[in-house]
């Protein structure tokens, strides 16, 4: 459907996208994940023909982008990263000039305007002001935009930002649905989003492409990743000796916890993650210390993400500290 | 096109500007009325056009100041870029916008002629041909604030330089008796005008040799020429003054000559502006 072949931009002497090729198939959603800065929006905004490319080629449905914009352009419906809206005007006014534009006309823009307006739940304020509306309603109204023609392809540039959970788990139920009969692209930096509802990923850091695969099988990239922590009543020494005959342990570390319980976690190489944890298990229990709590760790799409995109230490530090932090909330959450 | 007609249309009719405009158009032309036709009783309705012409310089900014900055502070322009219609369109559509609502009141004004017919001897055809000119010499005035409104995101901005444009080209022709007729004086000038283009050309196009190359060069050609005869640049400065002035050939409108080529010279005018503006906003595509 879209095909992305050699595509560089630079501002002046910055490189915001170098050499990006990818392919993207019909009537799935994908994923555009990357940290700040990465060249997601430019992407976006060269597919879509709202900025030139230094070089390569961009074709949609077999049209190119840059050489027959129009025919291109009547396959795409897009939504930047701040809704285009126009604030003295109502939704319905807005996606009819929209729709215009689009080149509907009579009946079948009223049809098109009532359908998008039904899909993207706008019915109770498409008579009032896009100014007055809440940021959540002027999201849904922009996707509105995007999604009237009926384009095959949908393309959303971080369309959660700046939404309240709920809005964010409507919008996210909005886009699984358009999934069902359109090929829609989104981008985000927020990976659980796009482990949420993209079926396939593309990894993009400093404008390059560094991966494109589906969720679980990116996880699967790291599995040396794969690692248990739990707590146990056993001492430190008892713990340091049931550690050191088991074998498939990589590295491990302990701590002792305030209540005299221990705290492990530990690497394994690759592979059966739960027998690795019944080892642990029937080895504490044989010396009739029990463990308390146990978690498996596997590798999640932050890991791959961070191993993807690490750019400076101190940057990949400050990262590996949140997802830490992030790791043991899951953990206390689950225990 | 037509979307984009519709939809500025709509949108100057929603909100006040289309009004003020009318308001401000017909009250000047209201008052030009009043002083010229009523108080001195003169039967020449041209002679308030060229009265009201002064106006231009408040109402044509009211007009164009938002067309194409408010587009690019509220970032619909992206929305304009991603749809299936070309720029020229998008440009074409929002200026006859503007000249419809330009229209609107001077459909109005038309009547005046009519009225004042009744009650003595008008000369209706000058009066109806510097209406016509009138309406061309704004056209070409809104071309020129189109363009200046889509170098900025900041109306105000925008309002606050095509004002000073137009009071220029207003006042060009008594400038020009004021300014130097030496042939250096001349040269000079024309050096200072290939600078101002080369600034406004690498503004356009982000590219410093291109722009400084084209000041050089339009430089030496100057030099080059002023050294073989530099009698011709004798009064060459009041000479392009007046010629550029738009307002000077209005006046021969009202002075009862149909000049046909002021009107070519007005349709240039807005063909070139316009094309200015198209580059100025796909030049953002290439930025």
């Amino acid at each position: 459907m879209i095909k992305v072949e050699h595509l560089t931009k630079c501002y002046g002497d910055f490189m915001a996208v170098e050499d990006l090729s990818f392919e993207i198939d019909e009537g799935h959603v994908y994923g555009f994940l990357g940290p700040n800065g990465a060249g997601k929006s430019t992407t976006m905004n060269i597919m879509t023909g709202c900025l030139s490319a230094t070089e390569g080629k961009v074709t949609i449905g077999g049209c190119d982008i840059f050489e027959q914009p129009q025919q291109a352009k009547r396959m795409v419906g897009y939504l930047p990263e701040q809704p285009p809206l126009y604030m003295n005007e109502t939704p319905v006014e807005y996606l009819r000039f929209v729709g215009s534009a689009k080149g509907l006309k009579g009946k079948e823009l009223k049809e098109q305007v009532e359908m998008v307006i039904q899909k993207t739940k706008i019915e109770d304020v498409k008579n009032r002001l896009i100014s007055a509306l809440s940021k959540g309603y002027k999201q849904r109204v922009g996707i509105a935009q995007a999604l009237i023609g009926n384009p095959n392809v949908i393309i959303l540039d971080e369309p959660t930002v700046g939404l309240d959970p709920i809005q964010i788990i409507e919008i996210r139920d909005l886009i699984r649905q358009l999934g069902q009969d359109h090929t829609v692209i989104l981008s985000s930096h927020i990976l659980s989003e796009v482990q949420a509802i993209c079926e396939k990923v593309l990894i993009i850091s400093k404008g390059k492409l560094a991966a494109f695969d589906a969720p679980e099988n990116l996880e699967k990239l790291l599995l040396s990743q794969n690692g248990v922590s739990f707590m146990t009543e056993a001492g430190q020494e008892e713990v340091e000796e049931i550690m050191a005959k088991m074998e498939q342990v990589t590295d491990w570390s302990s701590k002792v916890q305030e209540d005299g319980t221990v705290r492990v976690s530990a690497r394994m190489k690759s592979g059966d993650l739960r027998g690795f944890c019944r080892q642990i298990f029937f080895a504490f229990a044989a010396k009739e210390r029990a463990v308390l709590e146990m978690t498996s760790k596997r590798a999640n799409l932050e890991d791959v993400f961070i191993e993807l995109t690490e750019d400076t230490a101190a940057g990949s530090a400050a990262v590996e500290n949140e997802t830490e932090s992030k790791a043991e909330n899951k953990e206390v959450s689950e225990s | 096109m037509t979307a984009v007609l519709k939809h500025e249309l709509s949108g100057y009719f929603h909100s006040l500007t289309a009004y003020i405009f009318s308001a401000f158009l017909l009250a000047f032309v209201g008052i030009g009325a009043m002083l010229y036709n009523i108080q001195s009783a003169v039967a020449n309705f041209e002679y308030v056009l060229s009265f009201v012409c002064l106006g231009f310089v408040i109402v044509i900014p009211i007009l164009t100041m938002r067309v194409i900055a408010e587009e690019k502070k509220q970032k619909t322009d992206q929305l304009l870029y991603s749809l299936p219609i070309k720029t020229s369109e998008v440009v074409a559509g929002k200026y006859l916008a503007l000249l419809l609502v330009f229209l609107a009141p001077l459909c109005i004004v038309c009547v005046y002629p009519l009225i004042f017919a009744q009650y003595g001897e008008v000369y209706l055809l000058t009066s109806y041909g510097s209406l016509f000119a009138f309406f061309l010499l704004g056209a070409a005035l809104i071309a020129i604030g189109v363009f200046i409104s889509s170098l900025t995101e900041n109306q105000g901005f925008a309002a606050g330089i095509t004002i000073p444009v137009i009071l220029l080209n207003y006042y060009s022709v008594s400038l020009a008796e004021h300014v130097t007729a030496t042939a250096f004086g001349s040269f000079a000038a024309l050096c200072v005008f290939a600078v101002v283009i080369g600034v406004v050309i690498r503004f356009l196009t982000q590219n410093e040799n291109l722009a400084y190359g084209i000041s050089i060069l339009l430089i030496i050609i100057l030099g080059v020429a002023y050294f073989v005869d530099s009698a011709k640049f004798e009064g060459l400065l009041p000479d392009i003054m007046t010629k550029l002035s738009l307002f000077e050939r209005f006046y021969s409108f009202v002075n009862g000559v149909f000049d046909l080529t002021a009107i070519v010279y007005y349709v240039t005018v807005i063909i070139f502006f316009l094309f200015l503006s198209v580059q100025s906003l796909e030049k953002r595509r290439y930025n």
